[in-house]
């Protein structure tokens, strides 16, 4: 009696995953099985079983693992995985040190800063780094002004500009899991560590890094995975040559209006973001952590 | 107040701790002898742990120099000192099993890693706990993470082993147990051991020699049996449970004595007290102190006996012994011990409010500061 009732309770959760989740993402897999029609609808389908026999509902997969889309998604994740890895080498000292350096009456506001920038529009911000990487941008106008480039440099529109702004727009999901795990951590097991005769720099490796791990694992999750479906970053910071997987999705949507095309390329990265969100579930589980996604 | 030792253990040379204006510790001197159980014994707030965290290299100095076996480490880094440290919380790794806890430092004595596990081994032996090598700590028992902790600093054999408060993390039984197992070690393994506690009970129960510590500074150094005896100043006294203090005026009583004229009259003469408590010269105000276990309630009193005259407030009975509470003239609180079942020498049955003399042999009389 007592489980039914608890999985009544569970039902409003159900419903929401269902309406909000499931179905749309079963609605773009049947999509993705489709082809396109001549004015960009489904093309319908007469004879269900001469089109499961023709082959021809995996024709969209298929081309997706064809070479020029294969570098699309191969930029895509090395781009990911840049902007993870960056975003950790810059938010672990900064999380560290709110954490545990700065006073703590300063703490709160320290946070909030980190939080500040969510207040505005992630497309005007990104907007706001155009106008700073520019050619006449604030950027090129400080390091001309002060004499350490003669020439412009040419920022806007690379690949460099992509990872400004990426990495730039994921920090706060890395600095804020870090924080969490490293305001927990005991610091007399630093104070331990030294004492047994470890310096600083294997008391970070063997006793920080694995205490915060759970920490980590969070932020690299929190970062890696929308870094992958990114595409306003790419469209307005990056040029032609920074596509990204998100943006080949959204221009087989909006632009070259191969709606099942779009589909099978955004169910295969949901698919691959899926299993990355299990393996860490998995990992959480096996450390006795609580799951924070 | 340094005792000469020869070749000191631990020296601790006129260290001061400033955090912001106020000195956690202040001009302390210290020699701890090698081999020694010493205990920095105080309440909390009068500096003994930060003296413990310096000693470690937990905290540098504002001023002063601490030297172990006659090295200077006073700027030493933690971990290149031969002192290690056994955690009040105890300190263990969460996300290492207890041979990883206990091997941690044996990565860094340059020791082959193929002897690390006898090693390890060795040290679990040590404290009891062989077979529990793959628990995490959170499997074990307070008793068992205390071994552990003891353990892991151990097996690097420091010339001095650190203790913050080893035993209050434990429950009254427990520490009981763990009290002669500590002082048992120490003397098997013959290494220095400094701790550091609230409990003057486990100072007086484990160690050789004492620090009681107040404000940042030390106030008197000696054996447990010294300073329970022989307090020097009142706090101290009052520290020790020593809580009675009675006032005196300073009489001339001969080479070697020193009178004193109690509140009753009477006068009595004591051993003259080695300065900085004398010497007194006649009308000087002294204040001495007589423990509780040593006072006596009497009836009625010869005129030069040792003795006060009070009026008996209250009684609790505490099993092996009895309290009685008493209020002298001046309005001052004494309290007197009598061991149960011991032949009653004064008064047999009391009320509160009946009138009575506190007596002593004048031989208990401990002058203080």
């Amino acid at each position: 009696m007592k489980a039914r009732g608890a999985r009544a309770l569970l039902l409003p959760t159900w419903a929401v995953l269902g309406v909000f989740f499931l179905a749309p993402l079963a609605l773009m897999l049947a999509v993705s099985f489709r082809q396109r029609g001549v004015y960009g609808g489904l093309r319908a389908v007469t004879d269900l079983a001469a089109y499961l026999r023709s082959g021809a509902w995996l024709a969209n997969y298929i081309r997706s693992v064809s070479p020029i889309y294969l570098s699309i998604g191969w930029r895509s994740l090395w781009m990911a995985v840049l902007t993870t890895v960056l975003c950790l080498l810059i938010s672990y000292p900064v999380a560290w040190w709110i954490a545990v350096r700065a006073p703590r009456r300063w703490k709160n506001l320290l946070l909030g800063l980190v939080v500040v920038p969510f207040w505005t529009s992630f497309l005007i911000r990104t907007y706001a780094w155009m106008f700073i990487l520019r050619g006449q941008g604030l950027l090129n106008a400080v390091l001309l002004g002060s004499g350490v480039i003669h020439r412009p440099l040419e920022l806007l529109y690379t690949p460099f500009a992509v990872m400004i702004g990426l990495v730039y727009g994921e920090l706060p999901f890395m600095i804020l899991p870090l924080y969490a795990s490293l305001e927990k951590l005991d610091r007399t097991l630093l104070e331990a560590a030294a004492d047994l005769g470890a310096g600083r720099a294997a008391v970070f490796r063997r006793v920080t890094v694995p205490l915060t791990m759970p920490g980590i694992v969070a932020g690299v999750v929190l970062v890696f995975i929308p870094s992958l479906g990114q595409f306003v970053v790419s469209d307005l910071l990056g040029g032609a040559k920074s596509m990204l997987l998100g943006n080949l999705i959204q221009n087989q949507f909006a632009v070259a209006r191969n709606q099942p095309f779009g589909a099978a390329l955004a169910f295969e990265l949901t698919a691959a973001v899926l299993l990355l969100l299990l393996a860490y579930a998995l990992y959480m589980k096996r450390k006795g952590e609580e799951v924070l996604l | 107040m340094i005792t000469p030792i020869a070749s000191p253990s631990v020296e601790i040379r006129g260290v001061t701790k400033r955090f912001g204006e106020m000195a956690a510790v202040d001009d302390v001197s210290l020699a701890i002898g090698r081999g020694e159980f010493f205990a920095l014994l105080g309440p909390s707030g009068c500096g003994k742990t930060t003296l413990l965290r310096m000693i470690a290299g937990l905290e540098t100095p504002t001023a002063g120099t601490i030297l172990i076996d006659g090295v200077d480490v006073t700027r030493m880094s933690p971990h290149d000192r031969p002192a290690n440290m056994v955690f009040q919380q105890y300190a263990l790794f969460p996300h290492l099993t207890v041979a990883g806890n206990v091997a941690f430092g044996l990565r860094y004595q340059g020791l082959p890693k193929r002897d690390w596990t006898a090693k390890v081994a060795d040290a679990l032996a040590l404290v009891r706990l062989a077979g529990l090598e793959s628990r995490r700590p959170d499997q074990l028992s307070g008793g068992q993470r205390q071994r552990v902790a003891l353990a892991r600093a151990l097996v690097l054999e420091p010339k001095v082993l650190l203790l913050d408060e080893p035993l209050a993390a434990l429950d009254q039984k427990l520490r009981k147990e763990v009290q002669v197992e500590l002082k048992t070690l120490q003397r098997t393994l013959g290494i220095t051991f400094l701790f550091v506690t609230h409990d003057q009970e486990e100072a007086l129960a484990l160690s050789d020699r004492m620090a009681v510590m107040s404000h940042g500074r030390v106030a008197q150094v000696g054996s447990p049996a010294e300073i329970f005896e022989r307090p020097e100043t009142e706090l101290v006294a009052e520290f020790m449970g020593a809580s009675n203090f009675f006032t005196a005026e300073a009489r001339d009583a001969g080479p070697g004595l020193l009178g004193l004229r109690l509140a009753s009259g009477a006068e009595i003469a004591v051993p003259a007290p080695a300065p900085p408590r004398g010497p007194f010269r006649p009308g000087d105000a002294v204040r001495f102190t007589v423990r509780p276990e040593k006072l006596t309630l009497c009836s009625s009193v010869s005129p030069d006996a040792a003795a006060v005259p009070v009026i008996i407030e209250n009684c609790v009975y505490q099993g092996v012994s009895t309290l009685w509470m008493a209020r002298g003239a001046g309005g001052e609180q004494f309290v007197v011990c009598q061991q149960n079942g011991a032949p009653v020498t004064g008064l047999p049955e009391a009320s509160a409010g009946t009138a009575a003399f506190l007596c002593w042999n004048p031989a208990h009389t401990v002058v203080v500061q």
